[in-house]
């Protein structure tokens, strides 16, 4: 890594827009959602049900409005974005109505609650985002604030009066008839802090250190002690998570957002090593002091031991989502031709399972590539864009996104522990909605920025040189 | 920067790759072992759609299943059982979310899938016939049954079990748990969710319906017991029907046991024959403690006690204990089923029924046969020796002894039919509380035994001759006249 202090160039990309790729798309995204539901009715009810047209509809109606709104005030940015999210978005209405049509009782009147109220507002934001934040460079002045911001967010569960349990996790507010889940907010004011912060910092993170050697080769470049405070700071809190919110769900998606993007400013693996071994070893420790986490890790481990499946708070949910998906097979038993409704949180936390089960393993792998093509394509973002706060801002954002997948995927299908989160645009939920589409607008701000043609000097009568944007 | 977030970018490639392994793992090459995972509880909710065979008690319908389906409509089967409570403790339920009795143990037999029903399977997939579950014939007399399940049912508020077994081969003739439920409540397919609530009001019922008390709980049993004692006494000591035990009114176990009738003989050493047949307990605690407790387990092993393995029925039995017992205070106990003696009814009735037929126990069994859907014989099941409890003269001993419990001045003359000897054995069983549970055991005819019978009233609060003996006599007047 001997290029690290060099200036980074913007990766030259021609100005195309391929704005009309992105229609097809969107169009085809949305055909999708509306074959998805007009399916599921025929498999639930013999027929093609009028939701097709009133919810596979009014969500084509808000694609495209998001799609003409971006000719005008993003027409540079990624064109693989919007379709990739409004894709994972209308699966998950499709899905998500196929759940609600099964419990109602006369199926045409079956809705998808305010699954698709969210997805408006979710656009309007990544909308306002994208018009007003004409460049994120802006959230730099706010990195203490962004950080207490989060922290607030994170803690606000934890207040009594405010905090609402759900599931015996303690990650909502109610305020009046609304409940919400500040953590997810989180997570942007976390990246956009860690961001500003590393920015400003890396270079001393970077550079100073202390290597141990064995023999010619270097093992590890060891930081300063006082370089360690922020790291510290960042296991503190994400151990304090799991042990005082006991949501190792959140403590994982902080701390591993934390390390990579500690890992993407400074270049140094180490950062990542030694963050690693002290996660592993607090979760260590916790394991054996704090019962909830024993719990946790033996309802992963044994699941299918009966008692463990019997117990209260038992491996019960997670059993359940694996049986879906091994009804589902490699093909899927079809949307609305399974039982995928009898699997826990089918619509929520465990969508991908109730994908898993009806769309069998193809339509769930199809689902993950795209949600792949996303998160690369923010890669992509970051690569293009210049200055190190954006490049740092949309990384952060795309590995959000995959982490997240990581960490609920990977819960429901026994890769690692079983902790509730959200998938990414899917999940029922408006907060977690909310939030991707932010992070979207954030992403295709950035994305337009930097695939924008660099504005042009022109000589025109005498001295006054005009800049033209 | 971009090396590393390239790298980054890989690394999130590499997250995917894993969650794409896993899945394809599970869902393709996991799949067929996670259904026929027995926690995969939608396999009951899933066979909904295929045909299950019926069960059947003397060749009539108690459980069957309908398709409900409109016409026209893919086939819904929904189960259905008759006879409301009566036979559910051993025919159990098929719900949505799991199955109990017979049609939990012989899911496989009933839906169609058990090996056994292989050729046949076969033979339905090439000749395009839709495949059916087997039919299985339980051993159960409908009049034994009812006769048992009336007299609880008349006592009311009372819970208890009854069991009868043929002592001949072992077959269950009745298997009474009282109260029970009817089966249909729980099992509605249309209507799943009051079928849920009913089965969790069921759950949480304090008299516990869902119970098989007959199989699957132990009392202590009290007195009933002094029949085994009286045999090892036979057995290990050679005692007979005349042989004397010292029989004070008042014996010192550590706390003083005393008589139920006050006094035995006068506070004289008394006969083993008439110890049973007004139910000393001194003499008997003397008995045993006379036998020594490895005897005395030994014996109540050869009954069927402390198996080694559970007995299945095939509805798994609960295990009876009579453990060695070292302490003379509690040997004197456990010689007349109290102190750690616990007894389910069957075992209580495989007693009976090894004295009835000569001292050989006969293997219990419920499920008589089983025929394939085109009525050919896929099992039956045969009659074999359980153990051999005791030798032949031992058990006409017992059984001469036990004819007087039934007779003038016995302790269980409730259970005595007019022109027939009924061999008998009451017990009062202390529990800890002010209500004692209440046994009796015994046989009929007494020359020619045809039903061998154990019953028990929970907390009954009488004695055994009070509210077990009339439940025995009607049931084995069900048989014998």
């Amino acid at each position: 890594m001997s290029d690290t202090s060099a200036p980074e160039a913007p990766t030259a990309l021609p100005p195309v827009k391929r704005r009309n790729a992105e229609l097809v798309l969107i169009i085809l995204a949305v055909v999708i959602t509306m074959v998805g539901i007009a399916i599921a009715g025929i498999n639930l009810n013999g027929r093609v049900p009028a939701a097709t047209w009133t919810v596979g509809l009014t969500f084509g109606a808000f694609a495209v409005a998001a799609h003409v709104a971006m000719r005008f005030v993003a027409p540079y940015a990624d064109p693989l974005i919007l379709p990739c999210a409004l894709f994972l978005n209308g699966v998950g209405v499709a899905m998500i109505w196929r759940l609600n049509a099964i419990t109602t009782e006369d199926i045409e009147r079956a809705g998808v609650g305010m699954q698709l109220v969210w997805t408006a507002i979710g656009l309007i934001c990544c909308f306002l985002i994208i018009v007003f934040m004409k460049d994120p460079r802006v959230l730099q002045r706010y990195t203490y604030i962004s950080a207490l911001v989060a922290l607030v967010l994170l803690m606000l569960p934890a207040l009594p009066g405010l905090g609402h349990e759900v599931y015996g996790a303690r990650l909502w507010i109610k305020l009046g008839p609304f409940t919400m889940q500040p953590s997810e907010f989180a997570k942007i004011a976390l990246v956009i802090f860690l961001a500003s912060y590393l920015m400003s910092k890396r270079q001393v993170l970077q550079i100073v250190g202390k290597p141990i050697k064995v023999g010619r080769f270097t093992l590890i470049e060891l930081p300063r002690a006082r370089d360690l405070a922020p790291i510290l700071v960042g296991w503190v809190l994400a151990i304090g998570m799991l042990v005082v919110l006991r949501d190792l769900g959140t403590s994982l998606l902080l701390f591993g957002t934390f390390l990579a993007m500690l890992y993407v400013a400074t270049q140094r693996s180490s950062w990542v090593t030694i963050g690693l071994v002290m996660f592993g070893a607090g979760a260590t420790i916790a394991y054996f002091l704090f019962w909830h986490v024993r719990a946790r890790v033996n309802i992963w481990v044994n699941a299918f031991d009966p008692e463990v499946y019997e117990q209260v708070g038992g491996s019960q949910q997670l059993v359940q989502g694996i049986v879906g998906m091994a009804y589902g097979g490699l093909f899927g038993t079809g949307i609305g031709a399974g039982k995928a409704h009898q699997i826990f949180a089918a619509d929520s936390d465990f969508i991908l399972a109730s994908i898993a089960e009806e769309l069998g393993l193809t339509g769930l792998l199809a689902v993950l590539m795209v949600l792949l093509v996303l998160v690369e394509r923010g890669m992509r973002v970051a690569l293009a864009s210049t200055g190190t706060f954006n490049k740092l801002l949309a990384s952060g954002m795309a590995f959000v996104l995959v982490y997240q997948t990581f960490i609920v995927l990977g819960g429901v299908s026994r890769v690692i522990p079983l902790t509730g989160s959200t998938t990414p645009f899917m999940s029922a939920g408006g907060t977690a909605l909310m939030t991707s589409w932010i992070m979207m607008g954030i992403l295709l701000r950035i994305s337009d920025n930097a695939r924008r043609p660099a504005p042009q000097a022109i000589q025109d009568e005498g001295a006054t040189q005009v800049i033209r944007r | 920067m971009n090396t590393t977030i390239r790298r980054l970018s890989i690394f999130c490639l590499l997250m995917f790759l894993v969650l794409m392994v896993n899945v394809t793992w599970v869902q393709g090459f996991q799949a067929q072992s996670i259904l026929e995972d027995p926690l995969n509880r939608r396999q009951f909710s899933e066979r909904l759609s295929e045909p299950r065979g019926p069960i059947q008690v003397a060749g009539e319908n108690v459980a069957y299943s309908e398709d409900i389906a409109e016409e026209g409509k893919p086939a819904r089967y929904q189960r259905f059982y008759n006879e409301g409570g009566l036979y559910t403790p051993i025919v159990g339920s098929f719900r949505q979310y799991g199955a109990s009795g017979i049609e939990g143990a012989e899911n496989s037999l009933l839906d169609g899938t058990d090996d056994r029903l292989a050729v046949r399977n076969f033979r339905d997939i090439i000749t395009g016939r839709e495949p059916e579950g087997a039919q299985i014939q339980l051993t159960l007399n409908p009049d034994v049954q009812q006769a048992g399940y009336d007299a609880f049912a008349a006592l009311g508020d009372k819970n208890g079990a009854a069991v009868a077994l043929d002592p001949e081969t072992g077959a269950i003739l009745g298997a009474v748990s009282y109260p029970s439920y009817d089966a249909n409540e729980v099992v509605s397919i249309t209507d799943e969710i009051t079928a849920v609530n009913n089965y969790v009001e069921l759950e949480n019922d304090p008299r516990k319906p869902l119970l098989n008390r007959a199989l699957n709980e132990r009392y202590a049993p009290g007195s009933t017991f002094k029949v085994v004692t009286a045999a090892a006494a036979i057995e290990y000591l050679d005692a007979g029907p005349d042989s004397e035990q010292d029989a004070p009114d008042i014996l010192s176990l550590g706390v003083d046991l005393p008589n139920a009738m006050g006094s035995c003989n006068g506070g004289a050493p008394d006969t083993l024959a008439h110890s049973i047949q007004i139910s000393c307990n001194t003499s008997f605690a003397n008995w045993a403690i006379d036998v020594g407790g490895e005897n005395l387990s030994e014996q109540a092993s050869k009954f069927g006690f402390n198996p080694e393995e559970t007995l299945t029925v095939p509805l798994e039995v609960t295990e009876s204990y009579a453990p060695v017992e070292t302490d003379r205070n509690i040997l004197g106990r456990a010689g007349i089923g109290q102190s750690n003696v616990e007894s389910t009814p069957l075992q209580m009735a495989m007693v009976a029924a090894g004295v009835a037929n000569d001292g050989e126990v006969m293997r219990p069994y419920v499920v008589d046969t089983v025929r394939d859907s085109d009525l050919s014989v896929v099992t039956q099941t045969s009659p074999e020796t359980y153990s051999e409890a005791v030798s032949a003269s031992t058990a006409e001993q017992l059984t001469e002894m036990m004819v007087l419990v039934t007779g003038t001045n016995g302790s269980g003359t409730n259970a005595a039919i007019p022109g027939i000897e009924v061999a008998g054995k009451t017990g009062t069983a202390e529990n800890g509380t002010d209500l004692t549970h209440n046994w009796f055991i015994g046989f009929a005819p007494a020359d020619d035994p045809q039903i061998a019978v154990a019953v028990v009233v929970e907390f009954g609060g009488g004695s055994g001759n009070e509210l077990a003996a009339p439940i025995a006599r009607s049931m084995m007047e069900a048989v014998v006249q």
